[in-house]
């Protein structure tokens, strides 16, 4: 067996859709990075990373441990700046990424390790990722005058949208410390969900689940991207998700891109190969 | 005029304060380095080391049976701490191991004042506080013999810390105990022993830094909040270095007495209250490690 | 039995993110404010002005802390500094701004705290945790000095020590006892409904945000300056109104020494024992503070049949803190509220175990 059998393997089932199928089809680039390079003191994270995103594709970041990829998706969404590089969104240069100018642009995420806010309930949390449709000031909400009822109704209803999507109406009330590691997850992906991005990254959102949360995981994801057109950027390791659900894939190995195509391409990509098993370079 | 000997004097007596900033602060480098804690209740340890020690005197020990006895004390004092209160919290986050020795405080003063009363004591550890008289006369300069003892007391004591941190098995044992306990653990390190000699180091080191500061203002409950001075010292020299706090120690020290007694005036005194605390802010808003820390990068 | 929710439906968000959803919560709560409104008729004077009146005097005070360091996860150590400014505003607006209602007086000394609370909240940006406990410590000895030491504030009087000139309100001297609860009353009342509002609502999860994860904070939008110093203006217009109460309600002088770091220590502890980052904490953790003395007195008298020396009692109670504060942030770090929470969990089901 060698590793284009491996990368070829699927065994999860899901509906990948075919490309005149798609509610939302895949457009111009959305994202562009050019030339990114990151440094931490001597270590480089980062070499010289140029790729695009086009709109409403799903786009995998692959590559092996300590490649630089949620170093990548920290650099699009703001948590690092890199030294070099720069990010275009829709064809326009932008100057700096911070967190929050990317949430204002439409981006939001999850982590690799969840993120949670611990002391609150899962539908507090989902609501907490709709921070910037809350324009009444703090005196409105003390006062309950109605523009903060209304947006707090508002909240609750794109909230309980989302939750019943997920599946987690019976947790809502939940203090999100007390649910399983799959389930928290899940609320994650819905407080990022809760902010209507347009772009989405995901870093590792199936870390440490089974094969059924797999699933699960994964038909979410698709479902997002059909339902809500978002753009989805995502960090994984199982091949058989990565090979099944995105529409094409970057390779990351030690910092440098060493492949971007669609999944059939990368499999097929010998330095991808080399990169998995280990040849020296 | 400007008077450059009184200027010398002022100095002088602010470092000599400092010194024994750094030596207050120095309880809390150790813990720190070896626990990760931040032990609010160093000061409040302070003043409990030194009446135990007076108090003990007082019931007919002599001097150097008290000495042991106190010892003794802190270090029970600081197991029990370690056992109660560090141990069931291991896993929390810092701001609640800070305020559970905020707690912890409290309790230590009241068992002070529950044994030992509320009464003011004197310490006299047989060394004179009365300006020394061949220094007044050449230099113009207030210095007592108990200040320079206590100058060179605090100076040698943190030396010596310094080099136990550094050089030996010892002190590495500690810095490898602060960074990860199960780490330590597993590659043989006796955890309880070192625990045991940290807090008996820490003991010893309050109980000398109340002794000085005893000797020269008495023994009494104001002595917990000198002890807070400790704490900008701590952050501007930076939490886990032994030399920073030296440094840290005498600027303050310096600092607040220079400014209290040019400035001080002006404004009806009391400068030297807030004077460090503002300062360590300042240094904060600049350089958030301290003079000597490690820079802290927060991985996401 | 009583506390059964069985027919009661909720078929609105509205309705269900009310404060009181259960009908029995809500007749419960409409008793309670019957009874404190009420009590000055039957509490005799003392138990009015030296304890009503100061529970619910520190219960805002401890509001406010709790707004910033149980919502917001700010630790501080200065709200006794930020009461001493709200006490002084007070006194120099109806000082020189002659006619001024109480009212408004007290509620400009609130913003007047507010902005100071600001100024001294900007290193939060930066710091965090017992750096940011000392940051707070500057500003509570400097406020306090400042006050002290420019003469102005104290309007060059001499004597040191300043009387908090009367409540007027509509005319009406508020003078009695009765009087000077009633008008604690409402003032607290009021605050309290505007913060637990704030804190179920976007406000709330703001702060709550910034204190669990500050960087997924971030990515949400939420900008870290701007909710942090809220949290700060907020929680110290709390603490500045309480420091007009306290000292136009209950001291009747305006003193910088009645606000020193041990009353700042005493108020960490109420929202700590209370329970951290809930409303009623403050308020159960106040009263707990407060009526600590009186029960060792009743103890000492009961079981040792005379009074307790004072400064026996004073370290008793010293050590009662300590150790409640360490037991509960080990077993129960939401403190007395989170008690009180199960208790009524429990009387949900009762006589059922579960």
């Amino acid at each position: 067996m060698n590793i284009s059998t491996v990368l070829q393997s699927s065994p999860l089932q899901s509906n990948v859709l075919q490309s005149s199928q798609r509610a939302f089809p895949i457009g111009a680039p959305i994202l562009e990075l050019e030339s990114i390079s990151l440094r931490f003191g001597g270590v480089k994270a980062l070499t010289d990373i140029s790729f695009n995103v086009l709109e409403h594709e799903v786009r995998a970041i692959i590559g092996p441990n300590g490649a630089g990829k949620s170093s990548m998706l920290n650099v699009i969404n703001g948590v690092y700046v890199p030294q070099e590089g720069t990010i275009s969104l829709r064809g326009e240069r932008l100057a700096g990424m911070t967190p929050t100018a990317a949430a204002n642009l439409g981006i939001s995420r999850t982590f690799q390790n969840i993120a949670l806010f611990k002391g609150m309930s899962v539908l507090a949390n989902i609501m907490a990722g709709r921070a910037l449709r809350a324009h009444a000031t703090f005196l409105e909400v003390a006062l309950q005058l109605p523009r903060a009822r209304r947006e707090e109704t508002e909240s609750r209803e794109a909230a309980e949208e989302i939750i019943e999507f997920l599946e987690i109406e019976h947790i809502r009330k939940t203090p999100v410390s007390r649910l399983p590691y799959g389930l928290q997850k899940r609320v994650e992906l819905g407080r990022a969900l809760a902010a209507e991005p347009k772009i989405l990254l995901l870093d590792e959102p199936m870390a440490g689940m089974n094969i059924e949360e797999k699933q699960d995981m994964c038909r979410f994801i698709l479902d997002v991207n059909d339902h809500y057109g978002t753009t989805m950027v995502l960090i994984e390791h199982d091949m058989g998700v990565v090979m099944d659900i995105s529409d094409r894939v970057v390779v990351l190995d030690y910092g440098k891109k060493i492949g971007d195509g669609t999944p059939d391409e990368v499999r097929a990509n010998q330095d991808v190969i080399d990169a998995y098993l280990g040849v020296a370079h | 005029m400007f008077d450059i000997s009184f200027f010398i004097e002022v100095l002088v007596g602010g470092l000599l304060s400092g010194i024994m900033y750094s030596l207050v602060a120095l309880g809390f480098v150790l813990i720190y380095k070896a626990s990760s804690v931040f032990n609010f209740a160093q000061g409040s340890m302070v003043f409990f080391a030194v009446l135990t020690f007076v108090g003990v005197m007082e019931k007919g020990l002599p001097f150097w049976a008290a000495l042991p006895v106190a010892v003794g004390v802190m270090v029970l004092v600081g197991m029990a701490t370690e056992r109660f209160v560090l141990r069931p919290l291991v896993s929390q986050s810092e701001d609640t191991l800070l305020m559970a020795t905020i707690g912890l405080s409290f309790v230590i003063e009241g068992v002070a004042q529950l044994v030992w009363g509320v009464d003011v004591r004197n310490l006299d550890l047989g060394i004179r506080d009365e300006p020394i008289g061949w220094v007044l006369d050449s230099t113009g300069m207030l210095i007592s013999q108990l200040d320079i003892t206590a100058g060179i007391v605090a100076s040698v004591m943190v030396a010596s810390l310094a080099l136990l941190f550094s050089r030996t098995k010892v002190g590495r044992g500690l810095r490898a105990v602060a960074d990860d306990h199960t780490a330590a653990l597993s590659i043989g390190i006796p955890l309880k022993q070192i625990w045991m000699l940290v807090w008996a180091t820490a003991g010893v080191v309050a109980l000398v830094a109340g002794m000085l500061w005893g000797a020269r203002s008495g023994v009494q409950f104001a002595l917990v909040w000198v002890a807070l001075k400790a704490l900008p010292v701590l952050i501007i020299g930076g939490f886990t270095s032994v030399p920073g706090v030296i440094v840290a120690g005498l600027l303050v020290g310096a600092s607040e007495k220079i400014v209290e007694v040019y400035i001080g005036p002006k404004f009806g005194g009391g400068v030297e209250v807030w004077f460090p605390y503002v300062l360590a802010v300042l240094f904060l808003l600049v350089r958030p490690e301290g003079l000597f820390g490690e820079r802290i990068i927060r991985r996401v | 039995m009583f506390y059964r929710e069985a027919g009661q439906f909720r078929t609105s968000y509205a309705q269900d993110s009310q404060i009181l959803p259960l009908r029995q919560d809500r007749v419960g709560m409409a008793v309670l404010l019957m009874a404190a409104a009420l009590v000055p008729f039957v509490a005799n004077a003392y138990w009015l002005s030296a304890i009503l009146i100061p529970w619910l005097i520190l219960s805002l005070v401890a509001l406010g802390q709790n707004i910033l360091m149980g919502y917001a996860g700010q630790l501080s150590l200065g709200s006794a500094g930020f009461m001493a400014v709200g006490a002084f505003a007070c006194y120099n607006f109806i000082l020189r701004v002659p006619g001024i209602p109480f009212i408004v007086a007290v509620i400009l000394s609130g913003i007047c705290a507010a902005l100071v609370g600001i100024a001294f909240g900007l290193p939060s940006l930066r710091i965090r945790g017992l750096y940011l406990a000392v940051a707070t410590l500057a500003s509570q000895f400097f406020i306090v000095w400042s006050l002290d030491k420019f003469a102005w504030f104290k309007n060059y009087d001499p004597a040191g020590v300043i009387t908090a000139q009367k409540i007027m309100i509509l005319g009406h001297d508020f003078a009695s006892p009765r009087e000077k609860y009633w008008v604690v009353l409402v003032i607290v009342l009021v605050l309290t409904l505007l913060a637990k509002n704030m804190a179920r609502g976007s406000v709330g999860r703001g702060w709550m945000a910034v204190r669990d994860m500050d960087v997924a904070a971030e990515v949400t939008g939420l900008s870290l300056l701007r909710t942090k110093l809220q949290a700060f203006a907020i929680s110290s217009f709390y603490c500045g109104v309480g420091g007009a109460l306290f000292a136009f309600a209950y001291l009747q002088t305006v003193e910088p020494s009645a606000f020193t770091i041990e009353l700042s220590f005493r108020i960490l502890f109420m929202v700590i024992i209370g329970g951290l980052g809930t409303i009623m904490g403050s308020f159960l953790g106040a009263g707990f503070i407060l009526l600590m003395p009186i029960f060792l007195n009743v103890f000492f008298h009961t079981v040792f049949g005379k009074s307790v020396d004072a400064s026996i009692a004073s370290a008793l109670e010293q050590i009662i803190f300590g150790v409640m504060i360490i037991t509960f942030l080990i077993y129960e770090p939401l403190g007395l509220a989170r008690l009180w929470q199960l208790t009524k969990e429990r009387l949900r089901l009762w006589p059922f175990r579960h």
